[in-house]
């Protein structure tokens, strides 16, 4: 895939951002750019009011674990964006930098849908979203320990809230 | 029928026998419906297929008005709770119908989030296989499971004698 430093909005992002903007690359018109995770709350500011961007629609926030990708840092949060007045669409991610306790600003204040995606994705990958107002678990329940879509997850692993019963290998068969 | 003069024992197997032809045929579903199966659920309890012919068509939303749980879906973890108390709720003679593979077994879904098989909560007395099961199926394992009532023992008061089941009614 291609540096796409030619494209407008990245243009517009290395204009603002500079070498914050660590990467960027397009794939059948499908434009990413990756920023460092200090930068992302502004990032995403400049993305939704800047007038060439004025991407006002929050599509979709995606985690990914790159611990089978054998990639540094770990985890990385993918910002799937759209532009109403320009009909266009764009993906920022960013890296949140200590793989241990993986911490990135929230954009609950930019877009108030951020708000139950963040949440998903802190259940399920345990990333936590600074200054977001109700980060807890969405999905699972509260007693469950772990984060399930972890690659170091065991893919065996049950966390019942209840006891199973025992279910006997003869117990008898139906009465037809 | 001699009430009086006969001996006890044939007595009370005729009257199981009669109290069995009587609940067979009035079962009334509740249906614990999650996922897409309960389409096909809709689809047997609609006329074309008509659950009806079976006396099990109404479908009460109480436990307690009910006395056949069908479990139609998957059920996750986090909802096993909810599972088990609905089946608490209900009162005796009660049945459960594990409706599709999910229920069964956990399906394809064998990961973190789900039941691997609802008999690892709730007794089952009868199990459709299928993703979805056919309506078909379905009328299939609703007459086996009239079948195995038939051949139950039945009390005027009481509960039903069941393998699954020990006379406390704790769940085994």
């Amino acid at each position: 895939m291609n540096e796409a430093a030619d494209h407008p909005i990245v243009a517009r992002l290395k204009d603002s951002f500079g070498d914050r903007i660590v990467e960027s690359h397009s794939h059948r018109g499908d434009t990413t750019a990756v920023v460092d995770a200090a930068r992302y709350h502004d990032a995403v500011r400049f993305l939704r009011d800047d007038p060439q961007c004025s991407f006002d629609f929050l599509t979709d926030i995606a985690g990914v674990d790159r611990l089978k990708l054998k990639r540094k840092p770990r985890f990385e949060i993918v910002l799937h964006l759209y532009s109403r007045r320009h009909n266009v669409r764009f993906r920022l991610k960013t890296r949140p930098a200590n793989d241990q306790d993986p911490v990135i600003d929230s954009i609950v204040d930019l877009y108030p849908a951020a708000n139950w995606p963040e949440r998903e994705i802190f259940d399920m990958f345990g990333v936590r979203f600074e200054r977001h107002p109700n980060l807890q678990r969405i999905l699972m329940y509260e007693e469950f320990v772990g984060h399930p879509l972890r690659k170091d997850y065991p893919v065996n692993k049950r966390q019942p809230r209840i006891k199973e019963r025992e279910i006997p290998d003869d117990r008898p068969g139906m009465l037809f | 029928m001699g009430v009086g003069g006969e001996a006890p024992g044939f007595f009370t197997s005729r009257l199981s026998d009669s109290i069995a032809w009587a609940r067979k045929w009035s079962l009334f579903p509740y249906p614990f419906v999650t996922a897409c199966c309960g389409m096909e659920y809709m689809s047997v309890a609609s006329a074309h297929y008509d659950l009806d012919r079976f006396g099990a068509a109404w479908p009460r939303f109480t436990p307690r008005q009910a006395d056949m749980l069908l479990v139609v879906g998957t059920i996750s973890h986090k909802m096993a709770p909810i599972l088990r108390r609905v089946y608490e709720q209900m009162c005796d003679p009660k049945w459960v119908v594990a409706f599709g593979v999910c229920t069964c077994t956990g399906g394809f879904y064998d990961n973190y989030s789900t039941v691997q098989g609802i008999d690892r909560i709730i007794p089952v007395d009868c199990y459709i296989p299928g993703c979805p099961p056919r309506p078909e199926t379905v009328l299939d394992a609703i007459m086996k499971l009239q079948s195995k009532i038939q051949k139950q023992r039945h009390g005027l008061t009481g509960m039903v004698e069941s393998p699954l089941r020990d006379r406390s009614g704790t769940i085994a």
